[in-house]
């Protein structure tokens, strides 16, 4: 997975769009909010068959200090979900980008429009850390 | 996952020191504070197992001075002030008329060395940061009648916590054994590492420990030596993140959560604090007396299994109707499960209770409070 394939939201998930004819899109968080998330001690995901609206509120990453949400930012059908992060919450804000995907949505129409691509998103996260 | 940084928020002698050294900066009551350098996971633990060092600069230090010290801050705290010996401190509710609850407070009786407490200081009365505007215009307010002077020693002074099983004796080394000597809620003056400050044996996390005050020019050197020295014995800086985790485990209350203005000291589980003898003239005391015979709320402690976190503002459950609300929640370091504490109908407590945790209803298990105290 190339980083600069992927998109990026205003609340800092990382979108990645597969080539198929009915595209499958991974969601992950990005590194800047890995870093900003520290002492995690829950993460619920979504229900794979789920069927999320672009936007809504899919997955909550929970750490001692605060609970945060994670939206999706595509509408579909959630088919996948990355269960092997539930072992790693510790560690998992030390992981590389691309390895924390949180699930997957086939996408239901609509695109990408308005998401961030990485020289964006990297002005984005400048602008907010000041 | 972003935080507001106000150009107006004030900093205190250590915000350089913090920023310098890994704190994530955020504001707080009107202060840029480091809410955790590594981990509020490990700085939790450092302060329950070693010690852990705390920049609480940003609480209010007011000293009131007088003729009538005593008999006005006797009017407007819950606890009686006018037999505070020298060197002993008390803690106290400041209430409004009504009863509600303007801040919770330590007084300290005749604090020394003057380069801390200003000069005849006759009591101290540490204040919450974000409350200390309120308070300092409540105390001018009050002062009809009364010869007295509020002298607001915040920005001239800083205050430092050093808080774990290790703390009293790496203050013991740094002042000729100064720690030891003070029991509990006691203070007194000291040499400090060659620096003139206050010692008190307090503290806001459960553990063991004093707070320091100093003027505010000697905080940097205190502190730099502190970090230094308590580093072998496994101790760090701490930030706001661990302090709430640690001060909630100790079921101390956090003003703006367990206390406000709309809450008295009775529902609060804070009536040790209260001193009704009908001789008081205290400010809200007839409000207090209802309260006291009737508390529409009481405080509980919950737990919940597995891993999920009941914030404030979480409503609380019995047979399926709202009964109160969670005030403060976090996953507890040392229990490793959620806890919460609440305030509630007391005709629901000691039923079965649960949480609307963001739709789900999830069981709760009452907990006797302070749900983490120390073993010594």
């Amino acid at each position: 997975m190339n980083p600069d394939n992927l998109r990026y939201t205003e609340t800092h998930e990382w979108v990645n769009l597969s080539d198929d004819a009915q595209p499958v899109a991974t969601v992950g968080l990005s590194a800047f909010a890995l870093d900003a998330l520290t002492d995690l001690v829950h993460l619920e995901l979504p229900e794979v068959g789920r069927v999320v609206e672009a936007g809504e509120n899919a997955c909550e990453v929970e750490s001692v200090k605060a609970v945060s949400e994670v939206y999706s930012p595509v509408a579909g059908e959630v088919t996948d979900i990355n269960e092997a992060l539930l072992d790693q919450l510790e560690t998992m804000t030390d992981l590389p980008q691309d390895e924390v995907w949180l699930f997957r949505v086939r996408v239901d129409g609509g695109g990408l429009d308005g998401l961030m691509d990485a020289e964006a998103y990297k002005k984005r996260c400048a602008d907010e850390a000041h | 996952m972003s935080s507001a940084n106000s150009p107006t928020a004030r900093t205190t002698p250590l915000t350089d020191w913090h920023a310098a050294h890994g704190g994530r900066m955020v504001d707080f009551s009107g202060w840029r504070m480091p809410v955790q350098y590594t981990s509020i996971r490990d700085e939790h633990q450092a302060t329950r197992t070693a010690i852990g060092l705390f920049d609480i600069s940003h609480m209010g230090r007011l000293a009131v001075t007088g003729p009538d010290a005593a008999a006005f801050v006797d009017r407007l705290v819950t606890r009686r002030v006018t037999d505070l010996a020298p060197g002993r401190i008390r803690y106290g509710l400041v209430c409004n008329e009504a009863g509600g609850v303007l801040d919770d407070v330590l007084v300290y009786g005749a604090p020394q060395p003057a380069g801390v407490w200003g000069d005849h200081a006759a009591l101290g009365v540490v204040v919450n940061a974000g409350n200390r505007d309120k308070l300092v215009a409540w105390f001018n307010d009050q002062r009809h009648g009364f010869d007295v002077q509020v002298d607001d020693r915040t920005l001239a002074t800083a205050m430092i916590a050093v808080q774990g099983p290790h703390a009293i004796a790496l203050i013991d080394a740094l002042s000729d054994g100064a720690a030891s000597k003070l029991k509990n809620y006691c203070g007194a003056a000291a040499q400090f590492d060659g620096h003139a400050v206050y010692l008190s044996r307090t503290g806001y996390t459960g553990e063991d420990g004093v707070e320091i005050l100093c003027p505010a020019d000697a905080a940097l050197a205190i502190w730099v030596r502190l970090v230094a020295d308590a580093a072998p014995h496994g101790g760090v800086p701490v930030g706001l993140g661990a302090r709430d985790t640690l001060r909630l485990e100790a079921a101390m209350p956090l003003y703006g959560h367990e206390l406000d203005q709309h809450i008295n000291p009775f529902e609060a589980g804070l009536g040790f604090g209260v001193t009704l003898a009908p001789e008081r003239e205290l400010v809200g005391k007839e409000a207090l007396d209802a309260a006291k015979a009737n508390p529409a709320r009481i405080r509980i402690g919950l737990t919940l299994e597995g891993r999920r976190v009941a914030r404030e503002g979480t409503p609380v459950l019995s047979d399926g109707q709202r009964v109160g609300v969670v005030t403060s929640g976090t996953f507890s370091p040392t229990l490793q499960c959620p806890i919460a504490l609440a305030l509630i109908d007391p005709a629901a407590a000691g039923g079965t209770l649960s949480l609307d945790l963001r739709g789900t209803a999830l069981p709760a298990q009452a907990a006797a409070l302070p749900f983490y105290r120390r073993s010594d």
